[in-house]
């Protein structure tokens, strides 16, 4: 019997880990650590292999190559049962025939724990329904289902916590509600909780770090932070938030900055922030970042004129403007509604400006569009 | 006032038909019932405490009301009651023993053969009843393959044989009935969400801990329904008593065939009806009340 309290704590080490469904590679030579104690988010769109994944590390799926590590046990042909790892699954999966108590008692009673009813009743507390111990699962809400099938996951105190889509069934009010519990909760229990989800806003709300996944490989990983700000691939400027890629070539380059031409007008990069390999490259500013002005009005750093408004959609905390530059491009501005904006209506004519550093550059041969068509399943 | 009134008549009749619609949806059962079931059952109440006419011929029968028939008959069939009880209750076990892993195999093991299985399960229902236990006759007979195999293999004595005896019925009824117990049993496994076991599995209970601690637990309506749908048509049977029985095997269905149509004994014939009816009834009752599956049905 595992012994989840005790042995094989520590960091979480995936290394080149691949699985195959007959043709399909679903998760292709992956190589991962995840540090003890953090929480950490596979973040992809469906089919992205984030889901297997997280079925490998919880043993309910073998791999077809590489090992699993947690700390310096090996784990990956362990059987479910025997890791000190613990699921909350999508849709929750609790047992409709047991109370809630049972519910939560259930691994405790598995590995012969002495005081459960002490143990459940202290979880219980946690996730502020001990009120409904005596109840079946079908008696819950959804809110409250989603508590219970973390409450029956954290009481045994596993090395790892894995979380697939939990919040993913629940309304949008009550998921932000969770988000934030879920967050308190990992800081009050101290567990590596590892959390797959499709939700970008989801995963920079809860993850000290992202893990954002395409087509069974790792794109990009880092703090929220820096994958918002220097995403290094389209697929995460896309993925992540949304961003402005326009296509470009380098004319010149200094010590710390290159300009770029794009459709004939001129852009300063910081060097650091440009990944293009070689002089052909995209240029990305993310929407928030843009100023929107008249033409005639006075604009600093990176500045880009000749916009046309073609679409202007108020959204309460901002307004939303579709801008038609001269080259047929489409680009995104949010503008924050605290009136530094002259009101704008489409067919205006506009110039779009932006501090110089924000501007972050993506290799030229990338598809402009990777990782913003993918359909948000929920 | 007269617009008043007229309009609540218009919500009265509306509300009306909307509650009548039900009820007339109900009728054309209803009246089946009544005619076929409620209005026998009565004349059946009514036969079970005649007595013969006094000097008349066999089969003359007048109302007296004679409740002590009852007793009369129990006490003539009481080893029959015993025997259908028991045989019953062995049939619906082996039933479910052989029920209950084909039904998991299906259910969570067969893939794309799931459709093909299913219709192989309910294929001997394309015969008739009498024809398979004909045929139960034959393969359990001396010309079958059974009975030499087993001799050949010293499991059963050179000049045993299986028909005419209490295992031949059991066996036909297990047969017979397996269908009713399999497609329940079904039902319930297949409703189970994997996730439900992966759960388990993923919280300390290997495999045998989740069968018995999740996988059983929430297949127990099939297991209820199957058990029913086995035993109630087994206790009344009697084709397989007649056909692989001997005269020491009958159960209360043959003792009532043979009172109603050779005996001409209808008031002794309809009593043991109305008691067999009773005793499944109250069996059936108390065992849904102990299962507890109410809310998982």
């Amino acid at each position: 019997m595992a012994d989840a309290s005790s042995s094989s704590h520590g960091d979480l080490k995936l290394t080149r880990v691949t699985k195959s469904f007959g043709d399909f590679t679903a998760v292709d030579d992956l190589t991962l650590t995840i540090p003890e104690g953090s929480f950490f988010a596979l973040l992809g769109p469906s089919g992205c292999g984030k889901t297997t994944t997280l079925r490998m590390i919880a043993g309910l799926e073998e791999p077809t190559a590489g090992s699993i590590h947690i700390g310096t046990t090996d784990i990956t042909t362990k059987k479910p049962y025997q890791r000190p790892v613990n699921t909350v699954f999508q849709n929750y999966a609790l047992f409709p025939h047991l109370s809630i108590f049972e519910n939560v008692a259930f691994g405790l009673r598995r590995r012969g724990v002495k005081d459960v009813k002490e143990q459940v009743d202290k979880v219980l507390k946690l996730v502020e329904l001990p009120h409904l111990s005596e109840r079946k699962p079908t008696q819950l809400s959804g809110g409250q289902q989603q508590r219970i099938a973390l409450a029956r996951a954290i009481v045994n105190r596993p090395a790892l916590l894995l979380l697939d889509e939990p919040l993913g069934a629940l309304d949008l009010k009550l998921r932000r509600q969770m988000q934030i519990e879920l967050k308190w909760i990992q800081t009050e229990v101290g567990l590596t909780f590892v959390h797959v989800t499709h939700d970008q806003e989801e995963a920079m709300t809860m993850a000290d770090t992202i893990a954002v996944m395409n087509e069974g490989r790792i794109e990009q990983m880092g703090s929220p932070a820096e994958l918002y700000e220097s995403p290094r691939t389209a697929f995460v400027a896309n993925f992540l938030g949304q961003s402005n890629l326009i296509r470009g070539e380098v004319s010149s380059s200094d010590a710390d900055q290159s300009i770029v031409e794009v459709h004939g007008q001129k852009i300063a990069i910081v060097k650091a922030r440009n990944r293009a390999a070689g002089k052909s490259i995209l240029v990305g500013i993310r929407p928030e970042k843009i100023r929107i002005s008249l033409p005639n009005d006075p604009c600093t750093g990176n500045v880009l004129t000749g916009g046309i408004v073609s679409d202007v959609s108020f959204v309460g905390v901002s307004t939303q403007y579709v801008v038609e530059m001269p080259w047929k491009q489409d680009l995104m501005v949010f503008e924050q509604n605290d009136g530094g904006t002259p009101t704008l209506r489409p067919g205006d004519p506009v110039s779009l400006s932006w501090n110089a550093p924000f501007t972050f550059g993506l290799d030229g041969s990338e598809d402009v569009n990777a990782g913003s068509e993918v359909d948000d399943p929920a | 006032m007269a617009f008043l009134q007229s309009a609540v008549t218009r919500a009265g009749t509306f509300t009306g038909r909307k509650g009548r619609l039900p009820y007339l949806l109900l009728l054309p059962g209803m009246l089946w019932l009544f005619t076929f079931f409620i209005l026998p059952i009565i004349n059946l109440a009514g036969t079970s405490t005649q007595t013969p006419v006094l000097g008349g011929d066999t089969g003359q029968y007048v109302q007296t009301f004679r409740l002590a028939n009852y007793i009369d008959a129990f006490n003539a069939a009481r080893p029959q009651f015993a025997r259908s009880f028991i045989y019953a209750f062995l049939a619906t076990l082996l039933a479910l023993a052989i029920s209950y892993p084909l039904a998991y195999a299906i259910a969570f093991r067969s893939g794309r053969f799931k459709n093909i299985l299913l219709v192989l399960v309910v294929a001997p229902f394309f015969t008739s009843f009498l024809l398979r236990t004909v045929a139960w006759k034959q393969i359990l007979g001396e010309e079958g393959f059974v009975v030499p195999t087993l001799r050949a293999l010293h499991i059963i004595g050179p000049q045993a044989t299986l028909t005419a005896s209490a295992l031949a019925v059991v066996t036909g009824m297990t047969y017979n009935f397996l269908p009713f117990m399999t497609l329940p049993l079904y039902a319930s496994l297949e409703r189970i969400d994997p996730r439900t076991l992966e759960a388990s599995n993923d919280l300390y209970a290997n495999g045998i801990t989740t069968f018995r601690k999740v996988t059983f637990p929430l297949s127990m309506p099939g297991v209820v329904a199957g058990t029913l749908l086995t035993f109630i048509p087994a206790a009344g049977d009697y084709v397989n008593a007649a056909i692989l029985g001997n005269p020491n095997t009958t159960m209360i269905g043959n003792v009532i065939d043979s009172r109603f149509f050779r005996i001409v004994d209808y008031p002794t014939a309809a009593a043991l009806s109305f008691m067999l009816m009773a005793a499944i009834l109250i069996l059936v009752t108390i065992y849904i009340r102990r299962s507890g599956t109410d809310e998982l049905v």
